[in-house]
């Protein structure tokens, strides 16, 4: 006997406990297989590069905070890069390694709730989300003691950061430092090594570097398919020149190697931060702005706002979620003319539907899981 | 005459059943009075120990759940949270409950009732004490199978009736659940009975304490398929499959709330404490702890090894992640199953030396349970190497570290998941 059956829809999102916001994943389904996946995306759109043409520069930083609201830190360094490259400003030595320290501790956070939540997405009733969110808390603390804010920090300014480090910092650093490589060994003991977990994510969403390259993924997702590539070491930024690190890559390209990668990585942000601990120099934090550019020429009762001279400039960073770049067009005046965010998680979301396709809705999850969205980031 | 003739025969409380029966006869009641008193007061006293166990037990269950992910769990309603329980239960309550529009009216109602009372009923067959059964079944195991899988129909009847394609996908799973580790469950139970040689619960925890030995130490490997097919049965992480929080938001009971969803909660507890329930009564050796229950009164050993059980299953909640359906099944039909069929195999033959030759049971168990153990042992690493494990595939692998920017260490994609 030969049943009829036909195809039906399912809804994954705006409201499910996997999308990882307000994420929604239209799936067309024969009986548990996935025969066609179409993403609809701007639950969370708030006009963020619209609004910015009406700030200034500096009103511009806590914007950045709210794209990428798992990792502030680095929104903002790649953002304040871009005014910087395009005004021309010689950062401080000092507030480079600032930077560096920020941005590295934010990978560890921002790591660390992504294989938190990769874990529950593979079935985990919690249990390694709540350990990771332990350390991302510690991270949060630092941030709370270095600028007052945890989530969204607004910590970076155009031409050096907004305040010096408290003396506490750097010991409470290194105490956290130490307990973290044992953390991350237990993490990759329980999770890389679980028989379930590898069932579940091996062989999961396979991208070859090829695809990989075509579809202009970065960050993990990249290096999860085993191209060595980070623009901490093929493009360095901040004091990523001084320090030692290793790139993890993967070698199957599956939603396991980004996890493994995303782990590895870990590692090494604790390895480039222990070298900051010892390597950071004394010094000025901000770098002095030059009056030409803030003061508006023959208007001396206009506010001082910061005005970089007519031009374009796209600065790049490698946030947690991969290549985050800004690009700024500037008409001299106190707001930008155009303001454009690469963001990572929604160019990295592009090949999803090419990894779904064939699946089932439990691997569905375990594959947005593997890519790591921020959903501010996606809609902006 | 008294109902209890000594203040410390509250070790067997069937004595004063007993002694109330007598009562009644005495007052000249027909023959059934005594005996539908005695059933009314058995049914009420364990449903009232199954409640408070299960509001204990939530509150068990969120504050180990709560130890194991670093955090504290519910401390707020009364002392260290203890109320939590009644709280819960109070709020679901109070709750509407909401029928949606489009659902199939009766069987939605039907449902939660369809999956409550199997959940009880099992209970009528398991021993919490000598003598301490509601109805002790020659064929008590059987009656165990045939109640257990009810609580099947029910989740799909909540699936199919919410018109959720959540919840009917959850229903379809917990149909393709309940057909694959059903047949492990019977032969897990098949090879306890064959050994014993009685379906009877009574019987079967009887020859553990007369041979001086808990079935699991005998019949390792049914005892561990027997776990893994009831947490599949009763619907917990790992194999909470037709729930599946993260995939399927709630799967089968998406669309229920309040007191109707509370009832689905409840019954999973039931179930569960059922399961553990017979797990100790079959491989634990149920009330008895050799001869302590002289001293103890055996219901309290045998509520103590249930939770001990049950607390197993906690653990096993806040630690494993969850298989895909393919998975699960796979690893029932390619695995568990082929397993049984040797374990059946092996223990009817050593059933059928015993009996031949009657040997001595004190010497032929230990030289039983050893064999057991180094065949399950042998035969659980040779199947799943057999299966493909072990090797590089399936082995778990941390990402490899370079220096050199642009080099691509792609070495082709593995099969999908093991």
């Amino acid at each position: 006997m030969k049943l009829k059956t036909e195809p039906y829809v399912i809804n994954v999102g705006p409201q499910h406990p996997s999308t990882h916001g307000v994420f929604r994943l239209r799936l067309t389904m024969d009986g548990e297989k996935i025969i066609d996946a179409e993403m609809i995306i701007g639950y969370l759109h708030r006009s963020m590069e619209k609004l910015a043409e009406e700030r200034t520069y500096t009103q511009n930083i806590p914007f950045t905070d709210r794209t990428d609201y798992i990792a502030a830190m680095t929104g903002n360094l790649a953002y304040v890069m871009a005014v910087e490259k395009l005004m021309e400003i010689e950062v401080p030595e000092r507030a480079n390694w600032l930077r560096t320290i920020m941005a590295e501790l934010q990978r560890l956070a921002s790591h660390a709730m992504a294989g938190g939540t990769f874990a529950n997405d593979c079935g985990t009733w919690q249990t390694p989300v709540m350990h990771m969110i332990r350390d991302r808390e510690k991270v949060l603390d630092l941030f709370e003691m270095a600028c007052g804010a945890r989530l969204t920090t607004n910590y970076m300014r155009i031409g050096g950061v907004s305040r010096d480090i408290p003396p506490e910092f750097l010991p409470a650093m290194t105490k956290l430092l130490k307990e973290l490589p044992d953390r991350i060994d237990e993490y990759e003991d329980l999770l890389l090594n679980n028989e379930i977990i590898i069932a579940r994510s091996r062989g999961i969403a396979v991208l070859t570097p090829e695809e990989a390259i075509a579809y202009s993924l970065s960050g993990p997702m990249l290096r999860g398919s085993g191209v060595a590539w980070d623009l901490r070491k093929a493009d360095p930024y901040a004091a990523y020149d001084k320090v030692e690190f290793d790139i993890a890559v993967g070698t199957k390209g599956d939603a396991y190697d980004r996890f493994a990668v995303r782990m590895a990585e870990m590692r090494q942000s604790v390895r480039i931060l222990e070298q900051c601990a010892e390597m950071i120099p004394e010094g000025p934090i901000h770098a002095r702005l030059q009056t030409a550019t803030v003061q508006p020429i023959g208007n001396p009762v206009a506010p001082l706002v910061v005005r970089p001279p007519e031009g374009e400039a796209y600065a790049r960073i490698e946030s947690p979620r991969g290549e985050l770049g800004f690009y700024i067009v500037s008409d001299g005046g106190p707001s930008p003319y155009r303001f454009h965010i690469r963001a990572p998680s929604y160019i990295n979301l592009t090949p999803l539907k090419k990894m779904t396709v064939g699946m089932t809705v439990a691997d569905a999850v375990v594959v947005l899981g593997s890519v790591d969205i921020v959903v501010g980031e996606v809609d902006r | 005459m008294p109902i209890l003739a000594k203040w410390y025969d509250f070790r067997d409380l069937g004595n004063a059943i007993g002694a109330l029966q007598d009562q009644i006869l005495d007052w000249g009641a027909p023959d059934w009075v005594p005996y539908v008193v005695s059933g009314i007061i058995a049914v009420v006293g364990i449903l009232l120990w199954l409640l408070v166990s299960q509001i204990v037990f939530i509150w068990i269950e969120r504050r180990v759940i709560g130890l194991m992910h670093n955090r504290i769990g519910p401390n707020r309603v009364g002392p260290m949270g203890l109320l939590q329980g009644v709280a819960d239960a109070i709020k679901l309550l109070l709750k509407e409950a909401i029928t949606a529009r489009a659902t199939d009216k009766i069987l939605f109602w039907a449902a939660p009732i369809a999956i409550f009372i199997p959940a009880m009923v099992v209970f009528a067959v398991i021993p919490f004490g000598e003598g301490m059964v509601l109805s002790d079944l020659n064929v008590g195991v059987l009656f165990f199978l045939a109640i257990g899988s009810i609580n099947t129909i029910a989740v799909f009847a909540a699936g199919w009736a919410s018109n959720n394609k959540y919840a009917l996908i959850g229903a379809m799973r917990q149909i393709g659940m309940l057909i694959s580790y059903e047949l492990v469950q019977v032969f897990a139970l098949l090879s306890v009975v064959i050994l014993v040689g009685s379906m009877r619960m009574g019987d079967i925890v009887a020859w553990q304490s007369g041979n001086d030995v808990w079935m699991f130490a005998i019949q390792p490997l049914a005892f561990v398929a027997f776990i893994i097919a009831g947490l599949v049965e009763v619907n917990r992480s790992p194999a909470d499959l037709s729930e599946a929080e993260s995939e399927l938001t709630a799967g089968y009971h998406t669309e229920y709330s309040g007191i109707k969803f509370g009832f689905f909660y409840a019954a999973e507890y039931f179930a569960t404490f059922a399961l553990s329930g017979v797990i100790v009564t079959l491989f634990m050796g149920g009330w008895t702890l050799w001869g302590a229950e002289e001293w103890v009164p055996g219901f309290l050993i045998f509520v103590t090894k249930l939770y001990a059980v049950f607390f197993l299953f906690i653990w096993a909640r806040g630690t494993l992640p969850r298989l895909r359906t393919d998975q699960l099944m796979s690893f029932s039909w390619k695995f568990l199953l082929e397993l049984m069929f040797v374990q059946i195999l092996v223990i009817g033959l050593e059933t059928l030396i015993w009996r031949e030759q009657a040997y001595d049971a004190s010497t032929v168990l230990p030289i039983f349970g050893v064999i057991n153990w180094v065949l399950a042992i042998g035969l659980v690493v040779l199947w799943a190497r057999m299966l493909g494990h072990g090797t590089p595939r399936t082995a778990g692998k941390r990402a490899t570290l370079t220096q050199e920017i642009g080099k691509i260490y792609y070495e082709g994609a593995a099969g999908p998941g093991a």
